[in-house]
């Protein structure tokens, strides 16, 4: 394992069995053999569709999805996990080294709390701090870093807009001190004027904490302007992988560059020039043969449809999976 | 001649706390074919304007005596305020107008077939036998791009995916060929991929049935797609209308100019994302004069926290309510 990375997956899936005990059984599969890593204070973005297993990836990389096989490596440097196989203390510790900040914020907090009390929550479960004293201190020093008045939290979540209440939780994830924090659409629910100012203070605290994201969203456009580099998966397999930049400026899978052309432009005289993707994202019950995309890939051939492709590394840092890039790339 | 006229419209809500004003004093009109783009923030006001036009919302709802919404039918206007009994109203719900709500999985009956809840409707609305509304069903969930439309409307909501169910709503929607479409937030909950897809369609329909859509939506990228003109709202206050070229390459009002800097863009990832500073304050405690002037970078002066500002002309069929345009500033 290199050691600049915090996490390090070899062939990771994820399965859920399905159907009856007996009869009809079988595994739904919605992590497949994902090999990823995670720089050291990277902002790293995953983008899919709905259905695409980013959200079960981001859970099995927090120990709360069980990995079928294949294998997750943690290392921030002090300590190092096997993920599959951490159990006792050191799935207590992993459990404050990493942390989740959730979609909707207004199911998030608990309504009976005080912000204080949300906040300290986890300080007092993982039995961080010796004396309420010492608490409040560390409630009051992540409110600060998270713009939340000392006088917000005496109140109640109810008293609070969505983008406050989003600060609250990310001020109660980032209480613990983790190192690595999983955003799961974290600015998927709020207005854009909100989500501007969230994504900013992600990156201000990402600073002053040393930290490292793992940023789930369906929105290309937010991924673009907030991470360092992308994954694009679909049907719980990586299409492609590329730092950010790069991945915008020159996508090479005909998903990504569907998924592109598919933002609608601010522009109202750019109209109808998207590329249509024919068709929805298979069930993952019942996946297509070969390569996963070929459903709904106008490039689509025979051996697209009989082979799956693996996901290959052409220049530094940038992956893809298809059979056809480099043929696709000299007809443009 | 316009399809639908909306006058000084102030409706205020009864509750524990004391009267809540959602929508104040909000005028628009909408001609024929004509798709205008509602914008604003949660909490704007935009969707209860919207249910308004059906006189959809709650019992606690509270018309101000000077508001007046006209629906120009070729049977002659309905003053669809004055309207009291649910059997004058099918003229317009359902009839006239039909919604599209945002959250397709929800605005089905769980326990009936698609195909029952679409004949349902036409046998209500229009005076087709049940074999012509299923035979007319049928051809609208085919229009919409539904394959085999046939299976499809004989099975439930659950056994569709999210960009299906969208698509079957809007066929249910237009089967009555209504006048007015209200698409609330109609491709939301869907993909990037799905929503292209749904937006094509609604585009086509336009072309195709003629009607007028009011599309309410958060996202300017869609408005920019699909609209004709846009009203941006603001607690409860329309500040900003025009054609969708001017308001969105020439925005005026400080908050539409926020709106469309907040937005990520593709092709200038360096730019930084600027929000709109602090929150939307709650409608309990609006703000005096200026509903903005609580977030505004332009303030102008103390007239903007006394008084509020009427409507200015800033180009072409472009109106903006804000103190600047007094001052004769460009913004």
């Amino acid at each position: 394992m290199s050691n600049d990375n915090l996490i390090e997956t070899q062939d990771l899936s994820v399965g859920f069995p399905v159907g009856g005990k007996i009869f009809n059984k079988s595994t739904l599969m919605a992590v497949n053999e994902v090999s990823l890593s995670i720089p050291r204070g990277s902002f790293f973005g995953v983008v899919g569709e709905s259905g695409s297993g980013k959200t079960t990836f981001g859970r099995a990389l927090l120990n709360a999805a069980p990995i079928t096989s294949g294998s997750a490596h943690y290392d921030d440097g002090e300590v190092n996990y096997n993920l599959g196989k951490l159990a006792g203390a050191d799935l207590k510790e992993y459990r404050r080294r990493a942390q989740l900040i959730f979609q909707d914020p207004y199911a998030a907090l608990s309504p009976r709390m005080t912000v204080r009390d949300i906040i300290a929550e986890p300080l007092e479960v993982m039995g961080l701090c010796n004396s309420r004293d010492e608490v409040d201190e560390r409630v009051r020093e992540i409110a600060g870093l998270c713009r939340l008045n000392l006088e917000h939290l005496r109140r109640f979540p109810h008293a609070f807009s969505g983008g406050q209440r989003q600060r609250i939780s990310i001020a109660r994830a980032l209480v613990s001190k983790p190192r690595f924090v999983v955003a799961d659409e974290s600015v998927a629910a709020l207005d854009v004027s909100i989500q501007a100012d969230i994504l900013n203070l992600l990156k201000s605290l990402q600073d002053e904490m040393g930290l490292t994201y793992l940023f789930i969203s369906h929105d290309l456009s937010v991924v673009a302007h907030t991470c360092d580099h992308v994954a694009v998966m679909y049907l719980g397999q990586i299409m492609e992988s590329a730092p950010t930049r790069q991945l915008f400026q020159s996508p090479r899978h005909p998903y990504t560059k569907a998924l592109f052309s598919a933002i609608p432009s601010l522009d109202p005289d750019d109209r109808g020039k998207a590329q249509k993707l024919e068709g929805e994202i298979p069930s993952p019950t019942n996946r297509p043969s070969g390569c996963q995309f070929h459903t709904r890939c106008p490039f689509a051939t025979d051996q697209c449809r009989r082979e799956e492709p693996h996901l290959e590394t052409f220049e530094a840092g940038h992956a893809v999976s298809c059979h056809r890039w480099r043929e696709l790339e000299m007809a443009d | 001649m316009s399809l639908i006229d909306v006058e000084n419209l102030t409706l205020q809500f009864k509750t524990d706390e004391g009267l809540i004003t959602a929508v104040d004093n909000v005028s628009f009109s909408l001609a024929p074919g004509e798709v205008m783009g509602l914008v604003g923030e949660s909490g704007s006001g935009k969707s209860v304007t919207a249910k308004s036009l059906m006189k959809l919302n709650p019992g606690n709802a509270v018309y101000a005596p000077e508001s007046r919404i006209t629906l120009h039918l070729d049977s002659g206007p309905v003053d669809v305020l004055a309207l009291q009994r649910p059997r004058d109203m099918e003229v317009v719900r359902g009839g006239a107008i039909s919604m599209i709500f945002q959250e397709p999985m929800a605005s089905f009956a769980p326990a009936m077939t698609i195909g029952s809840q679409m004949v349902e409707q036409l046998l209500i609305h229009t005076d087709m036998s049940k074999k012509q509304a299923r035979e007319l069903s049928i051809e609208m969930l085919d229009r919409v791009g539904i394959s085999d439309a046939s299976t499809r409307f004989g099975q439930y909501a659950f056994e569709m995916s999210g960009g299906m169910r969208q698509r079957a709503m809007i066929a249910m929607a237009l089967s009555t060929k209504p006048k007015l479409l209200i698409a609330d937030e109609p491709t939301t909950a869907l993909d990037v991929t799905i929503q292209a897809q749904v937006i094509d369609l609604m585009k086509d329909l336009v072309d195709e049935f003629g009607m007028g859509i009011i599309f309410i939506t958060h996202d300017l990228g869609v408005v920019a797609q699909t609209a004709d003109k846009v009203a941006v709202m603001y607690l409860g206050k329309m500040i900003e209308q025009g054609p969708v070229r001017e308001v969105i390459r020439n925005p005026y009002h400080p908050y539409t100019q926020g709106l469309i800097d907040a937005l990520p863009q593709l092709d200038d990832l360096d730019k930084p994302l600027m929000p709109v500073p602090g929150d939307i304050p709650s409608p309990l405690e609006r703000p005096e004069g200026c509903v903005f002037h609580t977030r505004c970078s332009k303030i102008v002066g103390d007239v903007c926290k006394t008084i509020v500002p009427g409507w200015s002309d800033t180009g072409e069929d472009h109106r903006t309510a804000c103190h600047l345009c007094d001052q004769g500033q460009s913004a």
